[in-house]
């Protein structure tokens, strides 16, 4: 399966030919990946925003923005220079230093994670062995961060909305990385790319939706909430908590929160295509396209065409997961604390528990289906 | 010397920095929840040191269980149950202060011991297993540490067991030594949020 364009070593093949050593151009390929991906995941954000603010303004039969360029698409740079100029506000009886660095280790961990996230065969920034479990990792930082900003703020809605954070997050950790588990189970890798690469086989008919179907839900459901979407907002339930954790915060503190929930968003959105929806596999696989056009599998145009149709079909995926997101944040009304739990705990721990159990013995059963 | 030798010692040394700084200031802040913050970092720390000794593995379980849970619940027990009150003085601090750092001091010369007869040197470069070493934990905590390994799941089953019960109160409404039924407001007053005294 080693094909695909290999852009780190052309680079560094180019950067030779100027007589560098490979040490030096590995020092200059370095940061290109990581600012390429940061880009990305904030052009992302701006692009969420605003679907957000127009699916919301249509199930709200509103017209939503649109004075700020074609259709309003400049809103959300404008959203985002407004919160960069606003005044940078400490509350007078805050923990300074607590409530500064609440925000940052909500958005580090977030932003951390994208390290793992395969666009295409070497299109990420690391093909780290543990791939998937340095998310689960990374992801079960926030609650500190979100703890932080609540106590520090010195406010009691905040506090509160901190420590519903972190209960949430604790709770729906748990069978969120069971049903990773499953996943892993039956590809024999942590990797993300060989998590892609194993629902290569034969296009759409391969992918883990169709074997893993109560794993995709639950994932899903998990997913949803380690972002406090709306079924699952319950830290920042405006009409109970003001914004919870986030009340006391203005300009780019608040903005940082922002940026981070959105992040976490398209991030966690990317991970379920990469999981289950075959990543950037295309529904027919590229070996049958280049096949039918007669063309062999390494000629530049089958490569240049394989690792276009990756971005787009990861991308698209995505972003086909951030409306139903959006539609469901629009459309469903906000569960109790005690549904919440009683959801987590007493319904989808059982459930992916038992996902697992059967994984492993439908692999012992069927090898060649279930990975063996 | 090789720019990836100057990175890792540059790495090493701040990342002991921190864990030093910051485990002294978790035994030293007067703050209870800074000394909690701190210890996540000293965790953080770790996990680096981990990372740099190529056990990505062990480092992310490290963030995992040692950030991820213990922490978050230490932080989230100090939220919940303390509040701001003054710590009564307590009479005799000089000699048990006196006690603490002997026996501190008694560890920390065994640790050195160790650390001096040690022969801490791999055999060959070979040896050392990188990425494949999740599937040698695997194996070998099926295979040779079976038995340590399901032991820690009765401990940990039989913890949750105990918490359940505490927690539930229909079952803990008598004090084990007296037979008095337990005083519930008590157990109320503890759950009052931190800060309602400052507002």
């Amino acid at each position: 399966m080693e094909y695909g364009l290999d852009l780190e070593y052309s680079f560094n093949e180019f950067l030779k030919g100027f007589g560098l050593s490979s040490e030096i151009a590995h020092i200059i390929w370095l940061p290109l990946p990581m600012l390429l991906v940061l880009l990305a995941a904030v052009v992302g954000v701006l692009v969420t925003v605003w679907l957000e603010r127009k699916i919301s303004a249509a199930a709200q039969q509103r017209i939503g923005p649109e004075y700020a360029g074609a259709l309003g698409v400049l809103q959300p740079i404008a959203d985002g220079l407004k919160l960069l100029v606003k005044e940078d506000i400490i509350p007078a009886k805050a923990d300074g230093i607590l409530f500064t660095a609440g925000p940052i280790l909500v958005l580090v961990p977030v932003i951390l994670s994208w390290l793992i996230v395969p666009f295409g065969q070497n299109l990420l920034i690391s093909n780290v062995g543990i791939g998937i479990f340095l998310w689960i990792a990374l992801s079960s930082i926030q609650p500190i961060g979100l703890l932080m900003s609540g106590y520090a703020s010195n406010n009691k809605y905040s506090l509160l909305g901190g420590l519903r954070a972190a209960a949430q997050s604790i709770s729906y950790e748990i069978p969120l990385a069971l049903s990773v588990l499953a996943i892993v189970l039956m590809t024999n890798s942590l990797s993300t790319i060989d998590i892609v690469n194993q629902q290569s086989g034969a296009g759409i008919l391969s992918w883990n939706i169709w074997r893993q179907p109560v794993g995709f839900i639950v994932f899903w459901i998990c997913a949803l909430a380690e972002c406090e979407r709306l079924p699952f907002d319950l830290p920042e339930a405006e009409e109970e908590l003001v914004a919870g954790y986030q009340t006391e915060y203005a300009g780019m503190k608040f903005a940082l929160f922002y940026l981070g929930s959105y992040i976490n968003l398209i991030l966690s959105a990317l991970l379920v295509s990469i999981l289950y929806l075959g990543g950037w596999g295309f529904p027919i696989p590229v070996e049958l396209i280049a096949k039918f056009l007669n063309l062999p599998i390494n000629s530049p145009f089958i490569q240049v065409f394989t690792a276009s149709i990756g971005i787009v079909m990861t991308v698209l995926k995505a972003y086909l997961l951030v409306f139903i997101a959006i539609l469901l944040r629009w459309t469903t009304p906000r569960v109790r604390i005690d549904q919440l739990l009683d959801l987590g705990w007493k319904f989808l721990l059982p459930i992916s528990l038992a996902n697992l159990l059967i994984t492993a013995g439908l692999k012992l059963a069927f090898p060649q289906f279930f990975g063996g | 010397m090789s720019i990836a030798i100057t990175t890792q010692i540059i790495c090493f040394t701040v990342l002991s920095l921190v864990i030093l700084i910051g485990a002294l200031g978790v035994v030293l802040l007067q703050s209870i929840v800074y000394s909690a913050f701190l210890l996540g970092g000293v965790f953080m720390s770790v996990a680096g040191l981990y990372l740099l000794l190529n056990a990505s593995f062990v480092a992310a379980a490290q963030v995992l269980v040692y950030v991820g849970a213990v922490n978050v619940l230490i932080i989230f027990a100090i939220m919940l149950v303390n509040k701001k009150e003054d710590l009564k003085p307590i009479n005799d601090i000089k000699s048990r202060r006196i006690i603490s750092t002997s026996i501190c001091l008694t560890l920390l010369s065994l640790l050195i011991r160790v650390d001096l007869t040690n022969i801490w040197s791999l055999s060959s470069p070979q040896n050392s297993i990188g990425e494949e070493s999740t599937i040698r934990i695997g194996e070998h905590l099926f295979s040779d540490y079976l038995l340590p390994f399901e032991v820690a799941s009765v401990l940990l089953l039989m913890a949750m067991i105990g918490a359940i019960v505490l927690a539930r109160r229909d079952v803990m409404n008598k004090d084990i030594s007296t037979g008095l039924p337990v005083d519930q407001e008590l157990i109320e007053k503890s759950s009052e949020p931190l800060l309602t005294n400052k507002n």
